[in-house]
C-alpha cells in the first residue's frame, strides 16, 4: 500500500504564483482525477511534483510513503515510485525506447535480461508497434502513438503512483481507450493514478473514483464520479468566477540561445 | 630533420582564420620529419607517386609547407575496379619536437569504387608536442563512388592543421567524412569542388572537444557545374574549457543552375566553460538552386533531459544518452564500417571522463 500526500502546496512560475495550496491524498488502487479549466495550475502541479526544473516551490509538501519528494531530484521520484506521463512527451533523438528503459531498469537495481521480451509484450497488449522499440524515442511517432509508448513505458516501469498530465489531448478515441484500459489494468493491480485533464471524455474510460475541480491554483470541489457529470452539464462556470477563466498559466521561459550564431533554419 | 624556415604566418584577422589559435603557433620549435605511415589493404592498388592530381590549388602558407616537405601516399584505383575492403591509412605521431606533412592522394578511375580510411594516432601513453599538417586530395572520376574517412585520435598536445580537398567530376559520388576527438589545437579545412554535371558530395563530421582542446573546421562546397549535390552535417561538442569553430561556405557559380546544396552545423555546449561558434555562409551567382543551411550552439535541450530523468535516469547518464545520440546521425553515416563501434566507445569514455 503506498500514498502519496500532496500538502499545501504552493508553487510559482516565472514569479507569478499558479498553485496557492493544493491537497491531495492518492494511494494505491485508487483513481483521483483533477480537472480544471486553461490556466487552473494542472500541469503545473503534475511538473511541480515530479521536479521540472523551471518551477519554484513556495510551501507545502509532497510525501510519497512519507518520504519527502521535493527534497530529491527527479530521477530519484521516479526510482521511489513516481511515474509522469507526459502531455507531450519530448523528442529525443538518437535514443531509442530499448536504450531508455535499460538505464532505467539500471538504476533500479533491476535485471534488464528480459526487459526486450518485457517492451516487446508490453508493445503488444496496448498496440503499440514493436517496431518503435527501437527508433528514437517519440521521433516522427503520431499523437496516439507517442501515448502508447508512454503509458507503454509506464506499464513496464511498474510505478507505485502515476499522474498522467492530459493523457487524452492529441490522440484518437482507439489510442485513448488502449491507454485507458492499461491504466485501469494497472489500477487493479495496485497503482494509484492521478488524471489531470481539461475534459471529461477521458473519464468516461478511465472510471475515477474522486474528482477534484482546479482553479486558479486551489481546489474548489471534491466528490465523486458524480463531480464529473455535473461539470459535463454545467461546466467549469458553476465552480468558478468568470475572471478565473480565462489566462492561460505561463510556463518557464526556454534557455535562451547564445547571440552570435544564426541559429534558425532559413531557405532561400 | 631541418628546422621549419620561418614563413609569412597567417593571422586572425583573415575571416578564414578568425576565431584560431594560429598566433599560438611557432613553427621554429618543430623539426622536420618524414610521417611515420602504415597502409593497410591496399593490394592490387597502384601506390607510388607520380605526380600530385591536376584541379587543386594550395590555398595558404600550410598547404605549400606540405607541397615543400610531404610524405606522399598514393592510392590509384583502376577504372571499374571496385575495392571491397577499406583501405586504412594510419599515420603515427608520437615524437616530440617534430613536424611531419603526410600527403594521400585518392584518385578513383572512372566508374570505380574505394572506401579510404585515413587514421592520425598517438599511442595512449604518449603525450607528445607535434604539429602534423596534412593534405588529402581526393579525385572521384566519373560515375566513381569514393568515400573517405579522417579519424583524428592525436594526442592532447598534437597541433593539426590540415586540408582535405575533394573533388568530384560528372556523376560521381563522393562522402569526405571528419571524426576528430584528438589534438590540442585541430584545424581541417575540407573544401570540396563538384566540377562535373551529376557530381555529388557529402561531408559528415563528429567533433567532441574536452579539457582545453580546440577543434576548428573550415568547410567549403563549391558548385562548379551544373546539375550537382551537396549536402553537409557537421555535428559537435565541447566540454570542460573546449572550444570549436565552425565556418562552411556554400559556393555557387554562375553557371551551376540546377544545383542543390544544403548545409547543417549542430554544436553542443556541455558545460559553463565551453564556447562553440558557428558561422553558415552563402554565395550564390546563379537563380534556379535550391538551397539551405541551419546552425545552431546550445546546451543539453533541457526537455529531453527532463524526459529520461522522469523515467528514473540519473542526469549524467540522461547527458550520455542525449550525446551519443545527438552524435548517432554522424556515425550512422560515416563510412567506417567495424570501426563504428570503437568510435562510439571512445566518445562515450570521453563523456565520461567530462563529468566533473
Amino acid at each position: 500500500m503506498s500514498t502519496l500526500e500532496i500538502r499545501g502546496l504552493r508553487a510559482s512560475v516565472v514569479g507569478k504564483e499558479i498553485l496557492q495550496g493544493i491537497d491531495l491524498t492518492v494511494s494505491s488502487g485508487e483513481v483521483h482525477a483533477v480537472m480544471g479549466p486553461n490556466g487552473a495550475g494542472k500541469s503545473t502541479l503534475s511538473a511541480v511534483v515530479m521536479g521540472k526544473p523551471g518551477y519554484q516551490v513556495l510551501g507545502g509538501s509532497v510525501t510519497l510513503d512519507g518520504r519527502d519528494m521535493l527534497a530529491l531530484p527527479t530521477w530519484e521520484r521516479a526510482v521511489a515510485g513516481l511515474h509522469l506521463v507526459m502531455q507531450y512527451p519530448s523528442e529525443v533523438p538518437g535514443v531509442s525506447l530499448i536504450d531508455a528503459m535499460s538505464e532505467a531498469f539500471a538504476a533500479r537495481g533491476r535485471d534488464t535480461s528480459g526487459l526486450a521480451d518485457l517492451l516487446g509484450a508490453e508493445a503488444d497488449r496496448i498496440g503499440f508497434e514493436r517496431r518503435f522499440l527501437e527508433r528514437s524515442l517519440n521521433v516522427d511517432l503520431s499523437g496516439g502513438e507517442k501515448k502508447r509508448n508512454e503509458t507503454l513505458q509506464m506499464a513496464v516501469l511498474g510505478p507505485k503512483i502515476a499522474i498522467l498530465d492530459e493523457l487524452d489531448s492529441g490522440l484518437d478515441i482507439d489510442a485513448l481507450r488502449d491507454c485507458a484500459r492499461r491504466v485501469e489494468d494497472m489500477s487493479n493491480e495496485g497503482l494509484g493514478v492521478l488524471v489531470i485533464t481539461h475534459y471529461s471524455r477521458l473519464l468516461t474510460e478511465l472510471k475515477p473514483d474522486h474528482v477534484h475541480i482546479l482553479v486558479k491554483g486551489r481546489i474548489v470541489a471534491s466528490g465523486g464520479p458524480e463531480l464529473a457529470d455535473q461539470l459535463d452539464t454545467d461546466g467549469y462556470a458553476a465552480f468558478a468566477a468568470p475572471e478565473d477563466l480565462v489566462a492561460d498559466a505561463p510556463t518557464p521561459a526556454r534557455p535562451v540561445e547564445r547571440p552570435g550564431s544564426l541559429n534558425d533554419l532559413f531557405a532561400i | 630533420m631541418s628546422v621549419l624556415s620561418p614563413v609569412s604566418m597567417p593571422t586572425t584577422d583573415e575571416e578564414i582564420w578568425r576565431y584560431s589559435r594560429i598566433e599560438e603557433l611557432d613553427l621554429s620549435r618543430y623539426e622536420t620529419a618524414a610521417s611515420v605511415t602504415t597502409v593497410l589493404d591496399a593490394e592490387g592498388l597502384q601506390v607510388e607517386f607520380v605526380a600530385v592530381p591536376e584541379g587543386f590549388s594550395l590555398p595558404d602558407v600550410f598547404a605549400e609547407l606540405n607541397a615543400e616537405h610531404m610524405s606522399a601516399t598514393v592510392i590509384k584505383v583502376p577504372a571499374h575496379k571496385v575495392v571491397q575492403a577499406p583501405v586504412i591509412v594510419t599515420h603515427q605521431v608520437d615524437l616530440g619536437g617534430v613536424a611531419t606533412f603526410p600527403r594521400l592522394i585518392i584518385e578513383a578511375g572512372e566508374n570505380s569504387e574505394v572506401t579510404v580510411i585515413e587514421r592520425f594516432v598517438t599511442s595512449d601513453d604518449l603525450s607528445p608536442e607535434a604539429l602534423v599538417v596534412p593534405v588529402v586530395q581526393v579525385v572521384a572520376s566519373q560515375s566513381a563512388r569514393v568515400r573517405y574517412l579522417a579519424i583524428n585520435q592525436l594526442g592532447d598536445k598534437v597541433w593539426q592543421i590540415g586540408h582535405q580537398q575533394g573533388l568530384g567530376l560528372k556523376d560521381s559520388d563522393l562522402q569526405m567524412a571528419t571524426v576528430a576527438l584528438g589534438g590540442d589545437y585541430a584545424r581541417m579545412r575540407t573544401d570540396v569542388r563538384v566540377a562535373g554535371p551529376g557530381a555529388s558530395a557529402k561531408q559528415v563530421a563528429l567533433y567532441f572537444a574536452g579539457d582545453d582542446q580546440m577543434h576548428d573546421f573550415r568547410t567549403i562546397q563549391d558548385h562548379d557545374a551544373p546539375y550537382t549535390h551537396s549536402d553537409l552535417l557537421f555535428k559537435g561538442a565541447v566540454q570542460g574549457h573546449a572550444r570549436s569553430v565552425y565556418t562552411g561556405l556554400i559556393k555557387i557559380r554562375e553557371h551551376a543552375r540546377g544545383t542543390a546544396a544544403f548545409q547543417t552545423n549542430r554544436n553542443l555546449t556541455l558545460s559553463e566553460g565551453s564556447w562553440a561558434e558557428s558561422v553558415p555562409n552563402l554565395e550564390i551567382e546563379t537563380n534556379d538552386v535550391k538551397c539551405s543551411h541551419a546552425s545552431t550552439v546550445g546546451p543539453i535541450d533541457e526537455d529531453q533531459r527532463f524526459y529520461l530523468e522522469s523515467r528514473g535516469i540519473d542526469p549524467s547518464v540522461a547527458e550520455r544518452l542525449v550525446v551519443l545520440g545527438f552524435f548517432d546521425e554522424v556515425l550512422a553515416q560515416l563510412p567506417a564500417g567495424d570501426l563504428v563501434d570503437d568510435l562510439r566507445a571512445r566518445v562515450a569514455a570521453k563523456l565520461g571522463a567530462g563529468v566533473r
